[in-house]
């Protein structure tokens, strides 16, 4: 493996080195893919065969009706409306969520590495202290400070709450990155004139798409998976999909249906994982393409 | 419809404001297995037909239902109303002014005199006025059995505990799980207390629950239901880890498992799979050694509306008022597979078991008073811990657990 | 003290700051507020409701002495360690393995990073399943013939760290591989030009040359790891809820327990307040090594 070229694709497949390596990699890949085989498997069987059959046989008798039922009909208390209903809250709050923070963000890191004025640094290092503060000692302080903003219970507090979250995370991805581009770029804007604004916009925003993606990936889960913010700052109204996905999981009606569970599950992770698939390629894409790091 | 027109006059009383009209209440509550699902239910219709619109705002779990309504009521965004369970929580919350007074509805309709034991409304209270509804009277004093499981295996069904520890051998070497537990430490911190009772008495139970004696709590009597949890330990299974209490009930019902501790809310799982008291399970009051029962129980509040609007508190007046009403109580308490909280109810529907239930209630003599009347949330809690941890580690000695125990007691408030 | 570092020093830098406004806005008010919240009210009383009821150390008092805190404690110092080490190494590693022009590639990476997207809740009911010996796995070789098979780590209360440590490096390690692997796209291809050319092995050029250009990676995935660790409080609730017993207790549960299910404020102040605290000791030295001695460029 030490003396493996760095160059093309390898002519010789039998390369030993080259065994080990996929060796490796396909070992890895069933640990990580063991989990959604049996999710899938699962989600696909009737009761009957769970009960009786082991977690790891294909079902015998493929069946869509745990994921209509998952997605439609599941019950949560005295409504059996399914996942359907929260998959458009979540979208709602999603998609303000994830761009607000990444714009307020991205300007924070940008602001951060070429502006720095006095104390920049403390705000940054409070910033990166306030991401291992456990989201449960905040809860109530933060119910305080939205009520008095008027905004518990609705759209825009969850919005706002998630901004705050994923502020510091997202500041150091940025802060990083704009770090790591070449500070001549900076200068010679500058001597042409251009403004914080202008600087931002017009060239490091298009010379930054993979961190941007990075920064989606990171946003879309965090905020699609939410399920403490979600059902405290929410309001009834705006549950997101974890909040059923909670309910279905953890509310067995008689016997723990696990195909269903398994189904409504898939579901619920739909959305970050779609993201994955597509923007997979880009992330790296964009990294290979943005030499100038490093 | 008694509640109905008390409850309008309860709005004129009020302040002679108009005359209720459809009101939307969000009730936030943590029934969602299928026995309390179909329990809900009943409240639900009952209130839809008043002419309101009850919106059902169930979270799965209490753990995660509480701090929603908790953070919700003191955030500013109160729900209509909630269940919520009685105790330091919904008294601070009360306190603050938070929730809304019922005590004219109460008095109107009478709860005092029909609601039984007292007690129950008097966790309702705060300073002479009534802060909630008590909905029904819960006991962990039960053991539910899978009549099956014994005689298939030729066993005889056991009567009591004993019988119990001495079939369990049998039924292992059948490959039935003896004893279905779930992992959740208030399961465990209820079969402590089930313990207590039959193999103290009630004197027991009263000495440490009631009179806090700590003598009682470092004495033989309570070193034996040490050991008892101890003889449980060897009777479950290794998956219990993080199971839930329906998943452990359906163990017994589908005849994996023999027998569960588990308060009377078990049996709305029996019912919701169809099964009957007495012919496919049995049920043992206070494990068959001591029939008497405790007395929780679940109860709804009423946060107080954001501007104090004055149709939603008529809304929420009258929808106390029905909670408690008679048919209401029936069709409820047997879904829910609890005991009503009043006397005066024909329950004649009710299957062996509850009228077992009801029958040790006509004694008071047979009343212990619940957990949480008992106990703080955070006692309570502490005594999980120590159940929990006890019930799971084999190599802790019991005098230590014991010594704990009543070190629990005595810093208890 | 920034100032020195950019480059237009006599520039007021106006517009920055109100392009900032919303970080300075969250670090004082949000964290740096909430914090000072935690650290005063961790000294009261305070049951269901914060209350200005003083009791001096009577909270921490209670909380040292307490089996179930120590036990969190011990258990977040085990789970941390092990799975900062094992995130970070086997993060590289398969980055490492990925960086080698390898067929797939595309179909690894998402293998690895899919449990990433997945929300705690998924991980922890999908592992509780596989890891349940009654019903998971070792059932699952126990019919297949093998009786003796035996794979019970949640079972244990020595052993359900791991089933703990299983699960959340499942679902960790995929971001760090992406993170790793984005950083070392980032190295310029003269770099291993220049390695192969003076005869330096493969190993000795990821160890000391690309890894320590890769440090504001790396700083990146450690602040990852670590808040995620200090966190830790989701996959615990959907895999064990803590237990069996209070085996597998963490101390971001015991915080939510004691505010919201025991009603006791006071003492899950006292015990964010420790964590806080903890949390502050780790990173001063970090703050000062980054911040303290230079200034980049």
């Amino acid at each position: 493996m030490t003396n493996e070229p760095f160059g093309p694709r390898p002519r010789r497949m039998l390369d030993p080195g080259r065994i080990i390596l996929y060796s490796v990699l396909i070992v890895a890949a069933i640990y990580y893919l063991l989990p959604l085989y049996i999710m899938v498997m699962t989600s696909m069987k009737g009761m009957p065969e769970i009960r009786l059959g082991n977690i790891f046989s294909p079902p015998v008798e493929v069946t869509f009706e745990p994921w209509v039922k998952a997605w439609d009909t599941a019950c949560t208390g005295l409504y059996c409306e399914g996942l359907k209903v929260g998959f458009w809250n979540s979208m709602q709050i999603l998609i303000p969520s994830v761009i607000i923070s990444i714009v307020i963000a991205s300007v924070n890191g940008y602001a951060l590495s070429f502006w720095r004025f006095r104390g920049s640094e403390v705000f940054f290092t409070i910033l990166i202290f306030g991401s291992f503060i456990p989201y449960q000692v905040m809860l109530y302080p933060l119910v305080i400070i939205t009520r008095e903003l008027g905004i518990f219970g609705s759209l825009t507090g969850i919005i706002f709450i998630h901004t705050i979250f994923g502020m510091p995370i997202l500041t150091l991805l940025f802060r990083n990155y704009f770090a790591s581009l070449p500070m001549e770029l900076f200068k010679a804007a500058r001597v042409d004139g251009a403004g914080f604004w202008g600087i931002f916009l017009k060239i490091l925003v298009p010379m930054s798409p993979p961190i941007f993606v990075v920064a989606i990936i990171l946003q879309v889960t965090g905020i699609w998976n939410d399920f403490l913010f979600g059902v405290i700052f929410a309001g009834t109204k705006n549950f997101p999909m974890t909040v059923q996905l909670n309910n279905i999981v953890n509310s067995t009606q008689g016997v723990k249906e696990y195909n269903v569970n398994m189904a409504a599950t898939i579901l619920t992770g739909a959305v970050p994982l779609l993201i994955y698939f597509i923007s997979g390629k880009l992330f790296v894409r964009g990294i290979a393409a943005g030499a100038v790091k490093g | 419809m008694i509640g109905f027109r008390a409850a309008l006059a309860a709005t004129t009383m009020l302040g002679g404001l108009s005359v209720a009209s459809a009101t939307d209440l969000e009730v936030t509550h943590w029934w969602t297995s299928g026995g309390e699902a179909a329990a809900v239910a009943v409240f639900a219709d009952a209130f839809n037909k008043t002419g309101h619109n009850w919106v059902d705002g169930a979270i799965a779990g209490g753990g995660n239902a509480r701090p929603i309504i908790i953070s919700r009521i003191s955030g500013g965004d109160p729900m209509g109303a909630t269940q919520l369970n009685t105790g330091r929580d919904a008294e601070e919350l009360v306190k603050a002014g938070l929730m809304t007074d019922l005590t004219e509805i109460a008095e109107r309709d009478g709860w005092a005199d029909f609601i039984r034991p007292a007690k129950l409304l008097d966790s309702c209270r705060y300073e002479g006025r009534i802060y909630c509804v008590p909905v029904n009277i819960h006991s962990f004093q039960w053991m539910w059995l899978n009549r099956g499981v014994f005689e298939d295996n030729g066993l005889e069904i056991p009567k009591n505990w004993n019988e119990f520890v001495a079939a369990a051998p049998a039924l292992r070497e059948k490959g039935v799980i003896p004893l279905a537990v779930g992992g959740e430490a208030w399961q465990i911190n209820g079969m402590a207390g089930v313990f207590q009772v039959a193999l103290g008495g009630v004197e027991l139970f009263r000495k440490i629950n009631v009179d806090r004696d700590l003598e009682a709590a470092a004495g033989p009597q309570m070193t034996q239901v040490f050991e008892a949890i101890g003889t449980a330990r060897g009777m479950v299974d290794d998956g219990f880890v993080g199971r839930a209490w329906n998943d452990a009930a359906n163990m017994v019902i589908t005849g994996k498992a023999g027998a569960q501790i588990m308060g009377d809310w078990a049996q709305g799982e029996f019912s919701v799979a169809g099964q009957k008291a007495g012919e496919d399970y049995d049920c043992l009051p206070g494990l068959g050694v001591y029939p008497v029962l405790d007395t929780g129980g679940d109860a709804f509040y009423f946060p107080k509306p954001a501007d104090d609007n004055p149709e939603v508190v008529a809304a929420q007046l009258e929808m106390a008022s029905l909670l408690v009403s008679k048919e209401v109580q029936v069709d409820f308490n047997l879904k829910k597979g609890s005991l009503p909280i009043r006397g005066d109810i024909d329950l004649s529907a009710a299957n062996d078991c509850m009228q077992k239930g009801i029958k040790i209630l006509e004694n008071p003599d047979n009343i212990l008073p619940g957990g949480e009347q008992s106990w703080s949330s955070d006692t309570t809690g502490q005594m999980e811990d120590l159940w929990v941890e006890f019930f799971n580690d084999p190599d802790m000695p019991v005098e230590e657990a014991q010594a704990r125990y009543v070190e629990i007691i005595e810093n208890a408030d | 003290m920034a100032d020195d570092a950019k480059p237009n020093p006599y520039f007021k830098n106006l517009n920055a700051k109100v392009a900032a406004m919303p970080m300075i806005f969250t670090t004082l008010v949000v964290f740096v507020g909430c914090s000072l919240w935690t650290v005063i009210y961790s000294f009261s009383a305070s049951r269901s409701l914060p209350v200005n009821e003083f009791v001096g150390f009577a909270q921490y008092d209670r909380l040292f002495n307490t089996s179930r805190w120590n036990k969190s404690v011990e258990n977040i110092a085990i789970y941390g360690v092990v799975s900062l080490c094992f995130s970070l190494v086997v993060g590289f590693v398969l980055a490492a393995l990925m960086d080698q022009k390898i067929r797939f590639e595309n179909t690894f990476r998402t293998i690895y990073l899919y449990p990433f997207a997945l929300s705690f809740i998924v991980t922890g009911l999908v592992w509780q399943w596989i890891l349940n010996p009654t019903l998971g796995l070792q059932k699952a070789v126990r019919d297949m013939g093998w009786e003796s098979f035996s794979f019970d780590l949640i079972s244990h209360r020595d052993t359900v760290i791991y089933a703990l440590l299983i699960a959340g490096i499942w679902q960790g390690t995929g971001f760090v591989m992406a993170l790793m692997l984005a950083g070392l796209r980032g190295v310029d291809d003269d770099i291993w030009k220049a390695a192969r050319v003076d005869g330096i092995p493969k190993w000795k050029t990821y160890l000391f040359v690309v890894i320590p250009m890769m440090r504001g990676v790396f700083v990146t995935t450690l602040v990852i790891i670590a808040s995620g660790i200090v966190r830790l409080y989701d996959l615990v609730v959907a895999l064990t809820k803590g237990g069996p017993g209070i085996a597998s207790e963490v101390p971001a549960k015991y915080v939510y327990d004691f505010m919201f299910e025991r009603g006791n404020v006071g003492q899950a102040l006292a015990a964010s307040t420790v964590m806080l605290t903890t949390v502050l000791i780790i990173l001063i030295p970090w703050v000062y090594l980054e911040y303290g001695q230079k200034k980049r460029v």
